[in-house]
């Protein structure tokens, strides 16, 4: 029903387990489903320096996970970004139909993980430009009267 | 803890044909190979052999030879049955009572029906997986054409009370039929038509060590029956097409066999499941077991493994050379769990990590023991790198 790659993965696993001071978390699935994947990246230079995955799921699911961050580990985010769920798929030589939607939301994960890092990074460029816009040097406004930052 | 012997635990799935079921076939698929309603010698010895057939199955249910109607499997004989008494008894009624826990040739064969304008009532079933006498005679109006309710689960082994529930049901309606899908029954349980009390009970040989593509269905008679297959006058006119035979022959032998057996292999097999269960609960934090812990067929043992997975723990058993099955979405081609699990009260995700093993005559207490040094290690490898294990509950 596997590919031999698919359970050379499932088998053997790459960076499985968490990273506590993650620069980005994405998390995929349902547990409903029964198929739950968390993606952890650690960022530097605008390269993906270490990830690690944490995934409730079928063969699928483990081999997906194991499979994308073996994929884009070193990668820039931007050649992260351009992996697919299908390029995930075919990189394991394939997966059998039923898997295609509900197991193999990997790269979808690992997007997301990277859309959490890039948030906080949005976030602090956001909070750093409105602590230049109200401090009183710059003193674009009044501090004390301008709104929060939109989150 | 590898090379040894594969250790197979999937007997509710399929079982190995009994070697003597083999022997007994093999003439009908060469020498003895003729059409049992030609009229010359060679088919004269298939239908000699289809005749002893029809009586060897009839007396090890208790039934009558007529009684006996040759299938293609427990699917089509659920399907004769429940469509073939419906359609029957269009004239005065059309309502049919059943549980949610039955096997999908019944649920859905039920689902048809109701495509059709007949109605259904699914009943529910407490967290052991049982259903009540009252529960079903409660749900019987005086359109009740048919009631179908398995002799014993499937997946969690609970044996629904069949005998006290026709009984219920014909006290309160005498016309309404009473259909058991009697499957997983055979070789485990007494089988009996007549301590049963039902009009239909459906059988499929390779659950009892006979070939696959053979079952039985047993039509009491006198029981409204309208045929599924129109073209040929087989089975008394209630199974139109050619006999299979060397099928038939096969499922006689095995069926014969389990029959005669059961009294010795039952209670080892329920030993063998009891060794089982206790060695995974002593050795496993967040387990459950699933289906009622001694009502069960002595087969049958199904637990839920919290965090984890069932398709991942069954590939990784089967690294170990261990085959079992799972009532996972992955494992099946539709993405919900187990009805079984579900309708029982076991929560979406938990319902996802149950692993079946389903026992069988070759299976010894040294195999249990392996099980159960094997699954900590998978168990726990697996929760290792499962995220909901990491969350708080």
């Amino acid at each position: 029903m596997y590919s031999e790659k698919v359970m050379e993965h499932f088998a053997n696993p790459r960076n499985v387990g968490m990273i506590p001071d993650a620069d980005g978390v994405g998390l995929e699935g349902n547990p409903v489903c029964g198929d739950l994947m968390k993606i952890y990246i650690k960022v530097k230079d605008n390269h993906i320096e270490d990830i690690k995955f944490q995934t409730f799921g079928c063969g699928a699911a483990v081999a997906t996970s194991s499979m994308v961050t073996e994929m884009v580990k070193g990668k820039t985010l931007t050649e992260a970004r351009t992996v697919t769920n299908k390029a995930v798929a075919e990189a394991l030589g394939g997966l059998p139909p039923i898997k295609m939607h509900c197991s193999n939301l990997a790269a979808d994960a690992l997007h997301k993980a990277i859309d959490d890092y890039e948030g906080k990074g949005a976030k602090k460029s956001r909070e750093s430009l409105y602590k230049e816009a109200t401090s009183p040097d710059t003193g674009v406004r009044g501090g004390r009267e301008a709104p929060p930052p939109a989150h | 803890m590898m090379n040894r012997r594969p250790i197979y635990l999937d007997h509710a799935a399929t079982s190995p044909l009994h070697p003597k079921a083999l022997e007994a076939m093999l003439p009908y698929f060469t020498e003895k190979f003729g059409n049992p309603s030609s009229v010359y010698t060679i088919a004269q010895e298939a239908r000699k052999a289809l005749d002893e057939a029809h009586d060897k199955v009839a007396s090890l249910l208790g039934a009558r030879p007529t009684e006996i109607i040759f299938t293609s499997g427990g699917t089509e004989s659920d399907n004769a049955a429940i469509k073939g008494v419906a359609l029957a008894g269009r004239d005065w009624g059309d309502h049919i009572v059943t549980t949610n826990i039955e096997h999908h040739a019944v649920l859905h064969t039920c689902n048809f029906l109701e495509k059709q304008g007949f109605r259904v009532t699914y009943l529910p079933v407490d967290g052991d997986g049982l259903v009540t006498p009252a529960q079903v005679a409660a749900a019987v109006t005086e359109k009740t054409l048919l009631v179908s309710v398995m002799l014993a689960n499937n997946e969690i082994g609970t044996i629904e009370p069949v005998a006290e529930i026709a009984r219920a049901v014909k006290e309160k309606s005498p016309r309404t039929s009473v259909h058991t899908d009697a499957v997983q029954g055979l070789g485990a349980l007494p089988v009996d038509v007549n301590r049963l009390g039902v009009d239909l009970l459906s059988l499929s040989s390779h659950k009892f060590r006979g070939p696959k593509g053979s079952g039985i269905l047993y039509l009491r008679r006198g029981t409204p029956f309208t045929p599924q297959q129109s073209g040929g006058t087989q089975e008394r006119n209630r199974r139109a097409g050619t006999e299979n035979v060397a099928g038939i022959v096969g499922t006689a032998v095995a069926m014969e066999l389990a029959v005669t057996e059961r009294e010795k292999s039952a209670p080892r097999l329920a030993a063998l499941r009891d060794r089982l269960i206790a060695g995974i609960e002593g050795s496993l934090e967040g387990v459950r077991l699933n289906g009622h812990r001694t009502q069960r067929l002595p087969n049958n043992v199904n637990f839920c493994f919290e965090f984890v997975e069932g398709e991942s723990i069954l590939l990784n058993l089967d690294f170990l050379g261990i085959a079992a099955s799972s009532g996972s979405a992955c494992t099946s081609a539709s993405l919900e769990p187990s009805h079984v699990l579900l309708a029982i009260g076991v929560p979406v995700e938990t319902a996802h990590g149950s692993v079946r093993f389903s026992l069988g005559p070759e299976n010894t207490p040294e195999d249990m023991d392996y099980v159960v040094k094997a699954l900590p290690g998978i168990i726990q490898r697996l929760r290792a790198m499962s995220p909901l294990a990491h969350q708080p509950r």
